[in-house]
């Protein structure tokens, strides 16, 4: 068990440092100059050159993606080209708006998806069931920055409950704090809702065909009690995974939702960086959320190890 | 189980995949149609403005209404149908041509060439499509050539890991061993075994991929990364209707909707189809 955790742990780090390369050389690709990009058109070549000399950018390639590399373990990401600020700090600040987001959005997804997917599988053959998956093929259709449009739509313009955008930090106003976040929040888990719904009503009607839920039958409990008991723990398993996965979808469907809802986090960051082609700060940016993915994937591989039985005798 | 329950069961299988191929087959024509019709015949130049008639609503001469420039809202939405299915197109191909012959490669080779491949699709995994669009965005400039191919890319692993496991499963049969045991070269016995059985998963896969590539298109246009102006667009018109929500809202209503007929259009199409090809799949599953 240790050595696979060990593996994990490597396996993680070597997929961090291919991402990085990866993040490096196609950002690096860029036709423009740094230096020129800051200075404009018109600049002398003697001032461009100081610029570079400023920015590190006159040095070989391979020692600049190592200068830059070196400082990521430390959530180091260098100075921005741009506003020649520290993209750490900024970096720390808006991880924060996002991951709340993003969290919120996963936990109402779950509590919406499972009992509707344990529905859907149990009504199966039902109309009932018919139709909760029929919603939830619609709901997968509508993206999350649509579902916010029509939510702004409906609850801040035609209806007046919620402001159509902004954000306050829960530690400033709460109550402020929860009404600005309900419609991002509902927008981006009503995609998610549908998918995990899906997932949730296959793996418990893949249990239900299982034959240690037809022995609890057998020895007298009552179908929902055999499922409770027996079939929900079994299920758990693929949609942990799925959970993961969507976790990862649904930090890229922040930035867009951000954007709808005017909220400053990681996506506005991001977006902003590559308008102003404020490229070290878009290179860390990506590095962050690609980061947060593979951590997520690292996580829950572990989970498995400790958790799952089969798995951690395999190792 | 009976024969007769198994029958019936059969039937109600047959159905259900029935339904989800003959919606999503309805839904994904609309879209073609739509496309293929543009070029024939719109109401309007979907282009052309008339400012004395912004903002109107659906009336006989203007079916969905005009939008903040006067410009007929039907025609545009026509037009956009044109950049859906290019972009649905050329990232698919690009996804399935380069993410297939990985994949049938990591399941035949296996050994360092099955973990270097692999490996890869595993860390482009981590850059799902509309990450890797921004990032091109930021390189090339915003543009529907560079979103087309970043979605591409971002859609190669699902195709690299659904060929390797479908080879996987074929290179054990005895057909496929004995092929090989006769020394026949790997690329025949690709071409001639493996190919034709993992046919039907790629297709599937496929189906899937289009939808999200419309998907991801959609957003990178309503962020400003995808197609520019003029160019219709049903996330661009989206993206241009969201300072002008509260005067006209079925500005959003009507992209909106073409978006969404084009998604589950595909997603059910892929649903039917993996019923049909895959059957192991007992129709359950969705």
């Amino acid at each position: 068990m240790v050595m696979r955790i060990l593996t994990n742990i490597a396996r993680f780090v070597a997929s961090i440092i291919a991402a990085s390369i990866l993040v490096f050389v196609v950002l690096r690709l860029v036709p423009g100059d740094p230096a020129q990009i800051a200075l404009g058109v018109d600049a002398s070549p003697a001032l461009l050159e100081a610029k570079r000399a400023e920015f590190g950018t006159d040095r070989p390639v391979l020692v600049q993606y190592f200068d830059w590399a070196s400082g990521l373990p430390f959530g180091d990401f260098g100075t921005s080209y741009l506003s020649r600020q520290d993209i750490s700090p900024m970096v720390l600040d808006k991880v924060q708006v996002s991951l709340i987001l993003v969290l919120l959005a996963m936990i109402l997804a779950l509590v919406i998806a499972i009992p509707f997917g344990t529905f859907a599988a149990v009504r199966h053959n039902k109309v009932s069931g018919a139709v909760v998956s029929a919603v939830s093929q619609l709901g997968i259709a509508i993206p999350g920055f649509l579902a916010g449009l029509l939510l702004v739509i409906f609850f801040a313009l035609k209806l007046g409950w919620f402001p159509s955008n902004g954000w306050t930090a829960p530690g400033v106003d709460f109550g402020e704090f929860l009404s600005r976040v309900a419609l991002p929040v509902v927008a981006l888990a009503s995609v998610q809702a549908a998918i995990l719904t899906r997932y949730v009503r296959s793996a418990v009607l893949e249990v239900m065909s299982e034959d240690y839920l037809r022995t609890a039958r057998a020895k007298g409990l009552s179908p929902m009690k055999a499922l409770f008991k027996h079939g929900l723990r079994n299920a758990a398993i693929p949609v942990i995974t799925v959970t993961s996965v969507q976790l990862a979808a649904l930090i890229i469907g922040a930035v867009v939702i951000e954007r709808v809802f005017v909220i400053p986090g990681l996506g506005s960051m991001l977006l902003d960086a590559v308008g102003n082609r404020d490229m070290l700060t878009v290179q860390s940016v990506v590095m962050v959320l690609v980061g947060i993915t593979l951590a997520i994937n690292l996580i829950v591989d572990l989970l498995y190890t400790v958790v799952d039985p089969r798995i951690r005798k395999s190792a | 189980m009976t024969t007769s329950s198994i029958t019936e069961l059969r039937a109600k299988r047959s159905r259900r995949r029935n339904t989800n191929m003959l919606i999503g087959s309805v839904l994904v024509s609309l879209v073609v149609l739509a496309a293929v019709l543009s070029f024939i015949w719109t109401p309007y130049n979907p282009y052309e403005q008339f400012f004395a008639e912004k903002h109107q609503g659906s009336s006989l001469s203007h079916l969905m209404g005009t939008d903040r420039l006067g410009r007929d809202v039907f025609s545009n939405i026509l037009y956009g149908a044109r950049i859906t299915l290019l972009v649905g197109l050329v990232a698919v191909g690009i996804a399935l041509l380069v993410g297939t012959p990985l994949g049938i490669l990591a399941g035949m080779k296996r050994g360092a060439t099955e973990e270097v491949t692999m490996r890869f699709a595993d860390i482009l995994l981590a850059f799902p499509a509309l990450l890797m669009a921004i990032m091109f965005a930021a390189v090339y400039g915003p543009g529907t050539v560079s979103a087309m191919v970043a979605i591409g890319i971002g859609s190669i692993p699902g195709f690299a890991r659904i060929a390797r496991s479908g080879t996987l499963q074929v290179m054990s049969t005895e057909y496929v061993q004995a092929a090989r045991a006769s020394s026949q070269p790997a690329l025949r016995v690709a071409w001639r075994h493996v190919m034709p059985n993992i046919v039907g998963m790629v297709v599937v896969q496929s189906s899937v991929t289009f939808a999200l590539a419309v998907l991801a298109e959609a957003a990178l246009s309503f962020l400003g990364l995808g197609t520019q102006p003029p160019t219709a667009s049903w996330g661009r018109m989206l993206q241009e209707s969201q300072q002008y929500i509260s005067i006209n809202p079925m500005l959003v209503v009507w992209p909106g909707l073409a978006i969404a007929v084009a998604v589950m259009g595909f997603n059910l199409l892929g649903d039917g189809l993996r019923d049909r090809f895959d059957p192991k799949l007992n129709g359950e599953r969705s």
